[in-house]
């Protein structure tokens, strides 16, 4: 089988983002591949694993991307591809999954692409659905459990009323959820291999396509309001004083 | 603005947001609602009596379970037949989809999940959180018709009046099928995390109780576990004493002691109930991420150092297992009459 997964760096989790003059900035924190998009990996090696095929890595931007990629290399994916080219300023979530539908297409005989369920930037989570409209493929999307025999495939989905279960024929997209399995660390082998492996990189020529236009206008962007309060700690002689003591506090709000 | 509204539903039952998009879009004007399934008279009836002007009813079998293919075409189809300035969605993973998808078809853009809107001429400019609500970004978007998908709990839900009534026009079902829809298995009532009033949730600390003594025969990752769904056991008593939802850290969840559906936060499920217990939570800023926009937050935690008490209004430093059966007593008392 012929697997994609997308991955996208981002800052690290713990990034104390903020604004510098009008731009999104996180200091020295480091970045990292998707949180989401660990599992996206996770779920294409798990399946290559039980019905063979090889998966290729593919992320969109400048040298920061390479660090998602080498990621997925070192995980275990068998090879990994840049898409990068200077008109490629910063694709929003809608570019993105025209650029990535290319890919695919360019690509060719994909069986499936995975995607994670959202990138920690901006946190869209509309790339997936987006780029399976665009490809006329299935989109699959919040998927927990994977299951693939002959031309079909099964899949359970995570959704507000508890799992629903799905089933398509290939090719299609795939978002995963976390609940597809702990993703894997990578191990010392795959980071040597993750740091010596060449990259190809592909520019909108390569793909012949030009430059989606951004349909998203970014007006402003400021720091969330910090949340001013101070805790107020409530005490007593033993656990039936405190927790009168909290009911009466909580309830004197008038929330409930 | 001539508005449209996509009232999401599971089997006939619409999730709250749809209400809340429902009252957003009094403000802009009329409001037509969308309503795409099968056997849904009755919540077309709801939907009037939420405030919506007219409906556009796809009411079709090859509708009866949400399938995104499927839905968009219906979509696009009916778009075609007669256009709108603005259509609203509710960020529920359904509405999110369906918006997406919408955008390629009619080419233009999504805004997901808004917390604000604004009107600047004929567009409007949405707030949306982005960087997990760490930075706040105003975006507009200059093609017609404008796709907003709106943010769970942030807008008012309107009130229902009774009897109000308005036009209900048939559209066709779209087609196009790609998916087949086996089957559910529903999470067994309960109220979702994202619905809920109050959120009761637990972490790590759960496992910490010397005093419960396991079952023989575990060993020590067994106890561990068992310790903490005690715990959880008794977040639960708390929560039904307010009708709200139990919810988990990532390290509970990692921890193997809840299922992922109950993880808040980053990766997990972003919240804002009324009121939110933090019990034995240390508030890891991925932790917080998921639940920081609380009305009120309330945290229980031995460690009067823990970063959850610094976005807390209330705190309480001690021991959970004392605690949490006072706090259930005391709750019922004032509450259950």
């Amino acid at each position: 089988m012929k697997l994609i997964a997308c991955v996208k760096a981002t800052p690290d989790t713990t990034a104390a983002v903020k604004i510098e003059n009008g731009k999104v900035t996180w200091g020295e924190a480091p970045m990292v591949i998707n949180p989401w998009d660990e599992f996206t990996v996770e779920a294409a090696l798990r399946l290559k694993e039980t019905n063979g095929g090889t998966v290729t890595a593919v992320s969109i931007g400048g040298e920061e991307a390479r660090i998602a990629l080498r990621h997925a290399l070192a995980m275990g994916a068998d090879d990994a591809l840049l898409i990068s080219d200077p008109a490629l300023a910063s694709p929003d979530p809608q570019a993105s999954a025209h650029l990535l539908a290319a890919v695919i297409q360019k690509v060719g005989s994909v069986d499936l692409a995975f995607f994670g369920r959202q990138a920690i930037d901006y946190d869209s989570g509309t790339t997936p659905a987006q780029a399976a409209r665009l490809l006329g493929w299935p989109a699959l999307t919040l998927v927990s459990v994977i299951k693939v025999d002959g031309v079909g495939l099964r899949v359970e989905r995570a959704i507000e009323e508890g799992r629903q279960v799905v089933t398509a024929k290939l090719p299609a997209v795939i978002s995963v959820v976390k609940d597809i399995g702990e993703a894997r660390f990578p191990s010392f082998m795959g980071i040597r291999k993750a740091s010596k492996a060449e990259i190809p990189v592909w520019s909108l020529s390569d793909l012949g396509i030009p430059a989606p236009s951004a349909v998203v206008e970014q007006l402003e962007l400021r720091d969330a309001p910090v949340r001013e309060v101070v805790c107020e700690f409530i005490t007593g002689s033993n656990p039936q004083e405190i927790a009168e003591h909290l009911a009466d506090r909580v309830l004197g709000e008038k929330l409930l | 603005m001539n508005t449209w509204v996509y009232i999401d539903h599971f089997k006939g039952e619409a999730l709250p947001p749809s209400w809340e998009a429902v009252g957003v879009g009094k403000t802009l004007g009329k409001v037509t609602g969308l309503i795409f399934g099968s056997g849904l008279d009755s919540l077309a009836k709801t939907a009037f009596e939420y405030g919506v002007d007219e409906i556009l009813l796809a009411d079709d079998p090859v509708l009866l379970d949400y399938r995104p293919e499927v839905y968009a075409s219906t979509l696009k189809q009916t778009y075609q037949g007669r256009t709108c300035d603005v259509m609203l969605f509710p960020t529920t993973s359904r509405g999110r989809e369906l918006a997406a998808m919408a955008a390629i078809d009619l080419r233009t853009g999504v805004l997901v999940d808004a917390i604000a809107l604004e009107a600047a001429g004929d567009k409007l400019i949405v707030t949306r959180p982005v960087y997990s609500g760490k930075v706040l970004a105003k975006v507009t978007c200059s093609l017609q018709p404008q796709i907003i998908t709106l943010r769970g709990r942030v807008f008012p839900k309107p009130a229902q009046q009774a009897g109000r009534s308005g036009t209900l026009t048939k559209v066709a079902a779209g087609s196009g099928a790609l998916t087949t829809i086996e089957g559910y298995t529903t999470s067994g009532g309960g109220i979702s995390l994202s619905d809920a009033n109050v959120i009761v949730s637990g972490g790590r600390g759960l496992a910490e109780n010397p005093a419960l003594q396991p079952p023989a025969g575990m060993d020590a990752k067994q106890a561990e576990t068992w310790r903490a769904q005690q715990g959880f056991a008794m977040l639960k008593e708390l929560a039904a004493v307010f009708g709200g939802a139990v919810g988990a850290s990532r390290a509970a969840v990692d921890a193997g002691y809840v299922p992922y559906a109950m993880q808040v936060g980053q990766t997990g499920k972003l919240v804002s109930p009324n009121v939110y217990f933090a019990c034995g939570i240390s508030g890891a800023i991925q932790h917080l991420a998921g639940m920081r926009s609380s009305k009120l937050i309330v945290a229980i935690n031995k460690d009067k150092e823990a970063p959850i008490f610094k976005i807390s209004r209330f705190g309480v430093v001690g021991d959970l297992y004392q605690l949490l059966p006072a706090l259930i007593t005391a709750f019922r008392q004032r509450l259950v009459k």
